[in-house]
C-alpha cells in the first residue's frame, strides 16, 4: 500500500460579471476624470466614500453627489509582507485606511512612494493623522487601481 | 455622466485547494490503480458501498471491511449531456450515468462511452435501463477517478 | 410546534437580468419593498437572517457581510444559512424557529442571488464532491435529468407520455407567469415548442428548465401579539417540514425521494392535513425542471406513485382544476436561486391572504410552498393558513 494519507491539488476558478450599479458606475467614471466622488446623506449629514446608493445607517436613499479632495490624512496603515494566491502585487507593499478630507469614513488603498526597507523610518513617516495625497495611474481603466496609491505629503 | 450608466466588470476569482482524500479514499484509488474497484461493507446492515465510506450514512457505524466488487454493473439511469460550462472537464457530448456495480448496494456515478455519441437518436436506441456495462481501464494511471476511463457496454 | 408565528410582510425584486444594479442594491429593493408592505420600520425588527447558493455563485464570500447595510442590519443579530436550492425554506424555517422560540417579536428573513454576474452550472459543479462525481455532474440539469429517468424507468412511464405532461407543465407555468409582474421568463409557449426545444440534457430540452435569474425576497416574521397588532390580515404558519439524505448520488432511492416525502409528512402532520390533494388551496412546488415537478406531486402526496402524468394530463394542476400549481409560473419562470424557496413561502402567504394579484386563486385558505437543494438531497416544505 502506498501512503496512506494523500492530498489532491485541486484548482477552482470561475469567471463573473459583476453589476457595478448606477451609483458605482458613476464613481468609477469619475477616478477616469481623477476625480473621487463621495454621497452625503440628507439625513445625518455623514459623508462617504465609495458613494452609496443609500446611507448604510439611516437606510434611506436621499444621498447626494459630493466631489471629494484625493487627499487626507492617514487612519492606519499595515505593511504586507505575507504573500498568498492570487495577490494583487508582490509584496512588500503598503495598505491603509485614509481618512479623505470632508468624508466620515475610511477609504481603503495603498501607500506608496516610500522607502519600505527601514521600518523605523517608515514609521516616522507615517504616523497616525499623516497627510497623504492621491497619486494617479497615467492610464485609466476606470477602475480602483486609476489611484496608484496614496503618497505622503512633505 | 457616463452613457453606460449600469456597467458590468469580469472579473475571476481562481482558489488553489490541496484536498485530503483520508485513507479510505486513497486506499480506494490506490486500488483503482491497480484495476480494482474496492466497496466497504456495513457490519450493521451489511450494504456494501461504492465509493468506498468510513462510516455508513444510514447506521453511523464505522465501516471496517473491504470488499472488491465487480467492474461490471446494470444502469440504472443515465443522462446524455450536451450543454457546455466554465472549466467543464468532459468534452460533450457525454452519458453520465448511474451504475450498480455487481456486488454493491448504491449506484456508482461514472460516463458511459465507447459507443457513438453524435447522433442522440442513435444513442437512445443504443442505452438503456438494465443494460450491463463494464469498466474500460485508461491506459496511464493517475490514481483519481478516470483511471477508469469510461464504461461501455457489454455485447 | 413553538409559539404561533405569522408571516406580516413580503417584497419581491422584478426577477431577470438585473444589470442595472449591483447585488446589495438588488437585496435592499426586496428589504424595502417588505418593509413597506408589513407598514414598519427597520427599527421593528430584532434580528435578520440570510440565504444564497454557494456564495461562489457570484465570487463574494459569505454575502451577509456585503449585505448588511442592505438587509438593515447594523447592531442587529444575523444568520447566514445556505443549502443551494432548499436556501430559501431553510431561512423561512429559520425565521419561524428564531420568533417561534419567543426570543425575537419580529425577524426580516432575505434570500437573494445575482446569477448573471457568475457561471451557474460551473458553480452547482462545485456542490459535488471534488474526487468521485464531480467529474460527471453536469450542473444541474444532468442530475435533475438522471433522476427523471430513473423515475420513468421505475414506474414504466412511456417516453411520449412523460414528453406531453412535461410540455404541458411549461405552458401552464408559463401561462401562469403572464399574471406575475415579478417573474422572469413573461412569454407564452406552445406544446409544440416544448417538444422541438433544444435538447440540453436528454430528455430534457431548453423549455423544460428554469432561467438563471437575479433577484431577491424578503419575508417578514411576527409573533402572535405583534401580527395581530400590526397585521390586518397575517398569513399564520400551519406546519414545517425539512428532511436531508445521503450525500452521494446514487446512494438513495431519487425516484421515490425519501427527503421529498418525509419533509412534507411532517408539515401536514403539524398543520392537521390528511388528504393534502384535498385540502391545499393552491401549492407552489419547487419546479427548475418540468419532470421533476411530477416527481415533487408524487413525494408531496398530492397523487399516488407513478401517476403524475396522468394527473398533469387531466389538468389536476392547472389554473382553475383541483389544486393549482404555481400560479406564479414557478421556478421554472424566475429561479434566483438562494431567493426561490422563499419567494415560494412569500407567493403561499399571498395566496391565503386574497393579495396575489392577477395571479390570485379564488377564496385560498392553505397553501403549500416547497423548495429542494443540493444534488437531490434536502427537501423542505411549508404549509401556511389564512387562520390562526
Amino acid at each position: 500500500m502506498a501512503k496512506e494519507y494523500r492530498t489532491i491539488r485541486n484548482d477552482v476558478a470561475l469567471p463573473y460579471q459583476w453589476a457595478l450599479g448606477k451609483t458605482w458606475t458613476r464613481f468609477f467614471d469619475g477616478l477616469k476624470e481623477e476625480q473621487i466622488w463621495g454621497t452625503k446623506c440628507t439625513h445625518c449629514s455623514r459623508t462617504y466614500v465609495p458613494a452609496r446608493t443609500f446611507c448604510p445607517d439611516c437606510f434611506t436613499d436621499r444621498t447626494e453627489w459630493v466631489p471629494v479632495k484625493p487627499e487626507g490624512k492617514i487612519v492606519s496603515w499595515t505593511l504586507v509582507k505575507a504573500t498568498y494566491h492570487g495577490q494583487v502585487k508582490p509584496p512588500p507593499y503598503i495598505i491603509a485606511l485614509i481618512q479623505l478630507s470632508g468624508t466620515d469614513c475610511g477609504f481603503h488603498h495603498f501607500i506608496g512612494g516610500v522607502e519600505t526597507e527601514n521600518i523605523k523610518k517608515l514609521r516616522q513617516k507615517l504616523k497616525k493623522g499623516a497627510k497623504v495625497k492621491a497619486v494617479w495611474n497615467p492610464e485609466k481603466k476606470a477602475d480602483i487601481y486609476d489611484i496608484a496609491y496614496f503618497a505622503p505629503v512633505k | 455622466m457616463s452613457k453606460e450608466e449600469h456597467r458590468i466588470v469580469k472579473g475571476q476569482v481562481m482558489v488553489p485547494y490541496e484536498l485530503a482524500l483520508g485513507r479510505t479514499w486513497c486506499h480506494f484509488f490506490d486500488c483503482l490503480k491497480e484495476e480494482k474497484i474496492m466497496g466497504k461493507k456495513c457490519r450493521k446492515c451489511s450494504r456494501v458501498l461504492v465509493p468506498p465510506r468510513s462510516f455508513c450514512p444510514r447506521c453511523f457505524e464505522d465501516m471496517e471491511e473491504w470488499v472488491e466488487v465487480s467492474q461490471e454493473g446494470v444502469v440504472e439511469t443515465w443522462v446524455y449531456v450536451n450543454m457546455p460550462f466554465f472549466a467543464q472537464e468532459l468534452k460533450i457530448p457525454f452519458i453520465s450515468a448511474q451504475i450498480r456495480l455487481d456486488g454493491s448496494d448504491s449506484g456508482f456515478i461514472h460516463q458511459i462511452a465507447g459507443i457513438d455519441l453524435s447522433d442522440f437518436d442513435k444513442v437512445r436506441e443504443r442505452v438503456k435501463l438494465g443494460d450491463r456495462v463494464r469498466a474500460v481501464w485508461s491506459t496511464e494511471k493517475k490514481g483519481n477517478i478516470l483511471d477508469i476511463a469510461y464504461f461501455e457496454p457489454v455485447k | 410546534m413553538g409559539k404561533a408565528v405569522a408571516i406580516i410582510g413580503t417584497g419581491q425584486t422584478k426577477h431577470g437580468r438585473r444589470s442595472d444594479v449591483c447585488y446589495p442594491d438588488l437585496v435592499r429593493e426586496s428589504v424595502t419593498t417588505a418593509l413597506q408592505d408589513a407598514g414598519i420600520t427597520l427599527k421593528d425588527i430584532d434580528g435578520v437572517v440570510l440565504g444564497t447558493m454557494p456564495s461562489m455563485m457570484e465570487g463574494v464570500s459569505s454575502t451577509h457581510f456585503y449585505f448588511a447595510e442592505a438587509m438593515g442590519a447594523l447592531n442587529k443579530p444575523v444568520m447566514k444559512v445556505e443549502t443551494c436550492g432548499s436556501t430559501g425554506q431553510s431561512i423561512g424555517h429559520c425565521g419561524y424557529y428564531w420568533v417561534a422560540s419567543g426570543m425575537a417579536d419580529i425577524v426580516l428573513v432575505v434570500g437573494s442571488e445575482k446569477m448573471s454576474e457568475g457561471d451557474g452550472q460551473a458553480t452547482m459543479t462545485t456542490v459535488f464532491d471534488p474526487f468521485f462525481q464531480r467529474t460527471f455532474a453536469a450542473g444541474a440539469p444532468g442530475v435533475f435529468t438522471m433522476q427523471s429517468m430513473e423515475w420513468m424507468y421505475r414506474f414504466n412511464i412511456p417516453e411520449d407520455k412523460g414528453r406531453e405532461a412535461a410540455a404541458m407543465i411549461s405552458v401552464s407555468n408559463h401561462d401562469n407567469a403572464m399574471d406575475n409582474p415579478h417573474a422572469h421568463i413573461r412569454v407564452r409557449v406552445t406544446m409544440d415548442e416544448v417538444k422541438n426545444a433544444r435538447i440540453i440534457t436528454y430528455p430534457v430540452r431548453l423549455l423544460d428548465v428554469c432561467p438563471a435569474s437575479d433577484g431577491a425576497c424578503a419575508v417578514i416574521f411576527a409573533s402572535e401579539e405583534k401580527a395581530k397588532k400590526i397585521c390586518k390580515k397575517p398569513a399564520w404558519i400551519k406546519g414545517l417540514g425539512f428532511r436531508g439524505e445521503e450525500f452521494f448520488y446514487g446512494e438513495s432511492d431519487k425516484a421515490i425521494w425519501m427527503s421529498a416525502t418525509e419533509a412534507a409528512k411532517e408539515a401536514y402532520k403539524q398543520a392537521g392535513i390528511r388528504n393534502p390533494l384535498k385540502e391545499l388551496d393552491v401549492a407552489e412546488i419547487y419546479n427548475p425542471f418540468t419532470y421533476q415537478e411530477m416527481i415533487f406531486y408524487e413525494c408531496l402526496g398530492l397523487c399516488p406513485r407513478g401517476e403524475a402524468p396522468d394527473y398533469v394530463l387531466k389538468g389536476t394542476f392547472k389554473k382553475g382544476g383541483q389544486l393549482p400549481c404555481c400560479p406564479s409560473g414557478g421556478t421554472l419562470c424566475s429561479n434566483p436561486i438562494g431567493a426561490t424557496g422563499l419567494i415560494r413561502l412569500a407567493e403561499a402567504a399571498l395566496q391565503v391572504t386574497g393579495k396575489a394579484g392577477a395571479r390570485q386563486v379564488g377564496g385560498a385558505k392553505l397553501a403549500l410552498s416547497h423548495a429542494m437543494g443540493g444534488v437531490d438531497q434536502f427537501n423542505g416544505v411549508t404549509i401556511v393558513g389564512s387562520k390562526l
